[in-house]
């Protein structure tokens, strides 16, 4: 399958079936993902440059991009330091509830984002707990980007503690106490010797998380008031360009997404790769 | 003893790199009655120990020895239930792991991969204080002076993945010295290389040793490791310490059976005493043992520590029933007449026994235990 043979790629090996697994896993990932992105990026192309431009420079489609990638860049951030945090309590400690408390990570995976949204807007509501509490110190977050980023770091918590969470575990003793006997205080420890090499693993939990968070919209439109310029995430505007049957516009905001997900991608994998190289040979 | 640490110590700014405490002078370590016991199960019941100023001591022991316990212990990894440990006379259990200012080196190398060899060695210094660190151009000229220490010049920009087994333990030796230690404590410093690295950093540590002067405890379940390595060493067993003596003493005077066989290879023949004489299978052997009380016991002996008999009445017989090449000589396993017992023997190799031969031999040096 897919020619293996006639190229050099068939090496012997104990494993069998290079060929039919690589064929299906190009055939697969076509299907799944090559193929619907390549359609939309050849939908925007008809637009022509001047015209995918001018439909993304529009000033309402800037404002919701800068929403949807600042605040998901913002709560990609702030899931790492907590994420790491759960991650090490998770780890290095034992107590009462904790395997509870492990399989409450996964909830945000598993629950329907809208359920999740209304949830949050429920409680962050300025009649809602917690909103609440917060509304005589005139804090709101519902209807607010504020909300849109408590969303967002809702979705992506689960992402940075699964990353870090088996590496940390992995993480040597000896390292640690290595560190400890030459005298480094347990901050030194932490910041110098552990986060370090925690680094790649802390990198691929960020970017998970904020590529979930770019795309969340299921959770965000419940609780973000959606007004336009302010809190309108730009998932939403495609869907209200969509609504509107105008096809192009959606496109473009689509496209322009891509290429602004798969640049800040690219970048975090090359420090990884970087990383990498450094780390092993 | 100080002539010889000054020695190293004078090559570094003592005004820069001094630390309180330093190693101007090598360290004492006193071990009092030392208990840990984890939950019920009693890793050491009391143990006590008396490790010299200068001197490069083997805690040697099979696995769950409590070689390694006794290790942590004196690092500060880990606090005796009961017991005291003693640096220079000063109670250590009352100092943290940092305060103790301890050099550590394990199996694996524990190495900072993100870091390079020079920022690995460096950390313990890059670490203290503001007022007691070195400044930068200090510690490179440290960092650098241990390098060609551990014999790794031109390899500090080097990541540790980059490195063989053999030079990453160096370096983190390098890393361990730097802080100028009161005491090294090595965890089966050579335990995860082959066979070859091992015998040259075995010669290595001797020489860096010799020219440092530190207190060294290092731990291993290789007793030719410790013989050969170690001015004094330490056998344990089940969380108690069997014999501490030089390797002479523990090789030529083991003071249980248990020391016998652990150190050195060994073999065992129950016998009975009566009246100074040993009795195989009820005849006389032809060794005598004065002033021993008579009854059952159990003689042991060294492959290598016997002669082959003509006199086939006073030593002991067997048949050959294997034989094999032993390094430079040739191993035979006799099984011995009657008890059915087998015992080892190392004859020259060019010596060749068939199966089924009948062989006497009598032990030159060996004890009885009962």
């Amino acid at each position: 399958m897919a020619g293996a043979r006639g190229l050099a790629l068939k090496q012997p090996s104990v494993i069998p079936g290079f060929g039919l697994a690589l064929g299906f896993t190009l055939t697969y990932l076509s299907l799944i993902v090559l193929i619907p992105l390549a359609a939309l990026i050849l939908y925007a192309s008809s637009l022509g440059f001047s015209g995918f431009w001018q439909l993304v420079t529009e000033p309402r489609t800037l404002a919701a991009l800068r929403v949807s990638f600042v605040i998901s860049f913002i709560a990609a951030v702030i899931n790492v330091i907590f994420g790491l945090i759960v991650a090490w309590v998770l780890i290095r400690y034992r107590f009462p509830g904790r395997r509870f408390l492990d399989a409450i990570v996964d909830l945000p995976f598993a629950l329907p984002t809208a359920v999740a949204g209304i949830a949050l807007t429920a409680i962050y509501a300025p009649n809602g707990w917690i909103g609440g509490l917060l509304d005589p110190w005139g804090i709101k977050v519902a209807y607010t980007p504020l909300g849109i980023g408590v969303a967002l770091v809702f979705i992506g918590l689960p992402f940075v503690v699964r990353t870090v969470q088996p590496v940390l575990e992995d993480f040597e003793r000896e390292v640690e106490e290595a560190a400890v006997s030459l005298g480094a205080t347990r901050r030194q420890t932490v910041f110098r010797v552990m986060l370090p090499a925690l680094l790649p693993a802390i990198l691929t939990g960020f970017a998970l998380a904020f590529a979930r968070a770019v795309g969340e919209y299921g959770s965000v439109i419940f609780i973000a008031g959606n007004i336009p310029y302010v809190s309108e995430i730009a998932p939403l505007l495609i869907v209200i360009k969509l609504e509107e049957f105008n096809y192009g516009g959606a496109t473009a905001i689509a496209a322009a997404m891509l290429l602004i997900a798969f640049l800040i991608i690219l970048v975090i994998n090359l420090i990884q790769a970087w990383q990498r190289r450094r780390f092993s040979q | 003893m100080d002539a010889l640490v000054g020695n190293e110590a004078n090559r570094l700014a003592p005004s820069t790199l001094a630390s309180k405490g330093g190693w101007e002078k090598p360290m004492q370590v006193t071990v009092e009655d030392v208990v840990r016991t984890f939950g019920i199960t009693p890793a050491l019941h009391g143990v006590s120990l008396d490790i010299h100023p200068g001197e490069l001591v083997a805690l040697l022991g099979p696995s769950g020895s409590g070689k390694t316990t006794l290790l942590r212990i004196l690092a500060g990894l880990d606090f005796p239930t009961a017991g005291r440990v003693l640096f220079d006379g000063e109670d250590a259990l009352k100092f943290t792991v940092q305060e103790r200012n301890v050099g550590l080196v394990f199996q694996n190398y524990a190495l900072f991969r993100h870091m390079r060899v020079l920022e690995n060695i460096g950390f313990g210094l890059r670490v203290r204080p503001r007022s007691r660190r070195p400044n930068r151009n200090d510690i490179r000229h440290r960092v650098l002076e241990l390098l060609d220490l551990v014999q790794l010049s031109g390899l500090e920009k080097r990541y540790p993945a980059q490195l063989s087994g053999g030079q990453r333990q160096r370096v983190a030796f390098a890393r361990a010295l730097a802080i100028e230690p009161r005491l090294l404590l090595l965890d089966e410093p050579f335990g995860a290389l082959d066979a070859m690295v091992r015998r040259d950093l075995r010669r290595w540590l001797r020489e860096i040793h010799d020219k440092t002067g530190h207190t060294t405890v290092f731990v291993t379940h290789d007793q030719e490791e410790a013989l050969e390595l170690a001015d004094r060493v330490v056998v344990m067993s089940q969380g108690r310490i069997k014999q501490v003596g030089t390797p002479d003493e523990v090789y030529d005077r083991p003071n249980s059976p248990f020391v016998f066989s652990f150190i050195g290879e060994s073999s065992a023949l129950p016998v009975d005493v009566e009246k100074g004489k040993i009795l195989l299978d009820g005849r006389p052997l032809n060794l005598v043992a004065k002033d021993i009380p008579s009854g059952p016991a159990e003689l042991y002996f060294r492959p290598h520590d016997l002669e082959v008999e003509d006199n086939l009445l006073g030593g002991i017989q067997g048949t050959v029933s294997a034989q094999r090449r032993h390094g430079g000589s040739r191993r035979v396993e006799l099984e011995v007449d009657e008890q059915r017992h087998r015992i080892e023997i190392d004859l020259p190799a060019d010596f060749e026994p068939n199966l089924g031969d009948r062989i006497s031999v009598l032990p030159r040096r060996w004890k009885l235990y009962r």
